[in-house]
């Protein structure tokens, strides 16, 4: 694949150089040796009597002419949610258009462990009662490359041509045959204001002895570890980096955890700590911070610490064995129109990947076409860094030390 | 609760009862083919099929989540290496919670069975209210107690301006809560069964007691409680064995210190996709809670089971 010339945007160079660094050759070849054949029949946890192969099943017969529903896994405080209807704005206008009625479900609370539930029925191409499901760079790559996805038809997404130019051609799935971003993000510190009142500045700080037992942290490696890196000098979006730097990072995340310094490691749900209060500093992620400072009084702070933060993306894909593919794509188009995808900014306040929405956002709030969380700026971006990616091994035994140090 | 009827048809109930039957024994068995095939089909092959994984090794260079057919019993010797610490607490925690739910558990089956005697009105409210939990989901009032408890909840306050807890303690995130969170979801399990037992204890047996001039204490002692034991053992082991399985109490009001083995097998199974790992300390958990509780109805007589 050539390489196209780097863009003179900043963010859309951050991104591009971002998704570049997302797979590496190697971990390209590895999967391609012995995956295929073996996991599908393991995935099913050794029960199945014959293995079979999802990337040669082929989906299964679309009914969504006839169906007219679509059910999308998504993660916590990740799209525009009315308070006073209890409903998502934006999906009653969908339904009301399109008249495809859309189940939403907040399912993904990690993506290990998403996987990890859905994994044995991808395997033998079967329906997991999802048509949409949202997962980050890493696992998106894991999934297309598995053949766990089925290929979008962007004659039924004619939106997509807003996708960020930058976000068009990524390593894990060139041409966006298999995905398109959701939102993008920041993984970083957030505390209490009125807990915390001198705030907070490195990832060291969160060690400070008046917060002990106070301290969460994420139970994506990905974040937590790569946030200590960060913190200790390390480049985590280069390809310098190895044992050494990793487990050095994770030696600091056992020590505190063993002190009690951190009290808990959770998922998404650390932002029903920060709302209790047994949380008052944490590493948490951006647009989360946002929503809960509108929903709950206005009393947390997100910084990207000194030394970095991390960038990630999560991506739309519609799973094999799902029977309502159109019905997704709808959706997806539906929410990549700048004005629509401008509203879910507005609320879930994550990196915006739609062409236009920055403008359709000075409509309804000038303030946040201004933020640089959203709309960032060279400043910003140039503090923020990918997890490079990991070889399936290195994968395996990080994943398994992580697990290890944080209590499983 | 396949083990706990395994056992309590021991050799020594099965032979003598059968022999004088012989005639009806073409149909008993066809009786039993309905729960024999469902045995079979969803506990016999799981546990094959657990075994077999729990052996399997990764595949050289694969995708994460890949592993092939091997014999590898290794994996069992790792699993117990790495993970004892985990499985022991399991038990203790399971057992702090069976007692505890006894404690609680009993006087509350002999106020209803006993003291309420001859009220039904009385007796099916308080039983409304001991089934009463089951009316809502396990998990939503875990959540509920982990607010409850939480740091700036009413609960913690007290106890710190009572001087109970220190002014930086806790309850959620320790062991203490997860302990707690055992006891409070386990205990109709082990209330339910005392109330069945104490609620058909003959009361001329009690009045006897009281005719041979034994004092309430002591009656209770040699009478009421020996007669109750079989409902004191099957709700220990209600309580005890899913208790040390349990995963979720652990998840919400514990941390990375109270792991129990349920939430290692959980992770290791959904989070790293280590399969032979998962398989092999669930085949340990299995084995280590049938040998618990063989012991222990060996030492409580499994004849007291019915």
């Amino acid at each position: 694949m050539p390489k196209p010339p780097e863009p003179t945007d900043p963010f859309l160079r951050a991104l591009v150089r971002a998704q570049r660094a997302s797979l590496s050759r190697r971990s390209v070849l590895a999967a391609g040796a012995g995956a295929a054949s073996v996991s599908a029949l393991l995935a099913a946890c050794g029960t199945s009597g014959t293995p079979s192969s999802p990337g040669t099943a082929g989906p299964a017969e679309d009914v969504s002419d006839e169906d007219k529903r679509v059910t999308w896994a998504n993660w916590t405080l990740y799209l525009d949610y009315d308070d006073e209807s209890g409903t998502y704005p934006t999906l009653e206008a969908f339904t009301e258009q399109t008249g495809i009625e859309v189940t939403y479900v907040e399912d993904i609370d990690d993506n290990d462990s998403y996987y990890g539930r859905v994994q044995g029925q991808l395997a033998n191409g079967q329906d997991i009662g999802q048509d949409i499901v949202t997962l980050t760079d890493w696992m998106a790559g894991r999934m297309i490359r598995q053949g766990y996805t089925q290929e979008l038809d962007k004659a039924n997404i004619p939106n997509w041509e807003n996708l960020l130019p930058g976000l068009r051609d990524v390593s894990f799935d060139p041409g966006r045959e298999h995905s398109l971003t959701w939102q993008s993000g920041f993984g970083g510190l957030a505390w209490n204001k009125t807990a915390v009142a001198a705030g907070l500045r490195t990832v060291s700080d969160l060690w400070n002895p008046d917060l002990r037992g106070r301290v969460e942290v994420l139970s994506e490696m990905r974040d937590t570890v790569g946030l200590i890196m960060l913190d200790q000098g390390v480049d985590i979006a280069s390809d310098e980096w190895g044992d050494d730097e990793f487990f050095a990072a994770l030696e600091v995340l056992d020590q505190q955890i063993t002190s009690g310094q951190i009290r808990q490691v959770r998922g998404n749900s650390y932002a029903e700590d920060l709302v209790s209060g047994d949380a008052l500093a944490v590493i948490g992620w951006s647009g989360d911070i946002t929503v809960l400072n509108f929903e709950n009084g206005d009393n947390w702070e997100f910084v990207l610490p000194e030394a970095g933060g991390t960038l990630w993306s999560d991506n739309l894909m519609v799973p094999i064995g799902s029977r309502r593919k159109k019905n997704a794509e709808t959706l997806m188009d539906y929410y990549y129109d700048p004005a629509v995808a401008a509203e879910v900014a507005a609320y879930v306040n994550y990196i915006c990947p739609v062409e236009g929405a920055r403008e359709e956002m000075e409509a309804i709030d000038p303030e946040l076409a201004e933020n640089p969380l959203i709309f960032p700026d060279d400043e910003v971006l140039a503090r923020s860094y990918v997890f490079r990616a990991l070889t399936p091994d290195e994968e395996n035994r990080y994943n398994a030390e992580f697990q290890s140090v944080i209590g499983n | 609760m396949s083990i706990v009827t395994a056992i309590g048809h021991g050799p020594g109930q099965g032979a003598p009862a059968a022999a004088p039957r012989r005639r009806a024994r073409g149909g008993a068995y066809l009786l039993l083919a309905p729960g024999l095939a469902y045995l079979g089909l969803f506990f016999v092959v799981p546990v094959f099929a657990l075994l077999v994984t729990s052996l399997y090794v990764p595949v050289p260079g694969g995708e994460v989540g890949s592993f092939q057919p091997a014999f590898e019993w290794a994996n069992y010797v790792r699993a117990l290496e790495t993970y004892w610490p985990q499985l022991v607490r399991s038990f203790a925690y399971a057992a702090i919670a069976t007692v505890a739910a006894l404690a609680i558990g009993y006087p509350i089956a002999y106020v209803i069975a006993v003291r309420a005697r001859g009220r039904p009105f009385l007796q099916a409210m308080l039983l409304v209210l001991v089934v009463a939990p089951f009316f809502t989901s396990f998990i939503l009032r875990t959540v509920a107690w982990k607010q409850i408890l939480a740091d700036e909840g009413f609960v913690v306050a007290g106890l710190r301006a009572l001087s109970v807890l220190p002014p930086d303690g806790r309850l959620t995130a320790t062991g203490f809560a997860v302990v707690c969170g055992l006891t409070y979801n386990f205990l109709p399990f082990m209330t339910l069964p005392i109330y069945a037992n104490l609620e058909r204890l003959d009361p001329r047996l009690v009045e006897a007691g009281a005719d041979l001039y034994a004092s309430g204490p002591t009656t209770f002692r040699r009478v009421t409680l020996p007669l109750s034991m079989p409902g004191v053992v099957s709700g220990t082991l209600l309580t005890f064995i899913p208790a040390s399985g349990d995963f979720v109490n652990a998840v919400l009001l514990g941390n990375s210190t109270t792991t129990m083995i349920g939430q290692v097998i959980d992770s290791r199974f959904f989070k790293v996709s280590d399969y032979p790992t998962a398989a092999a300390l669930s085949f340990v958990l299995m084995v280590a809670i049938l040998a618990l509780v063989a012991a222990y109805i060996r030492r409580a007589g499994t004849e007291e089971l019915l």
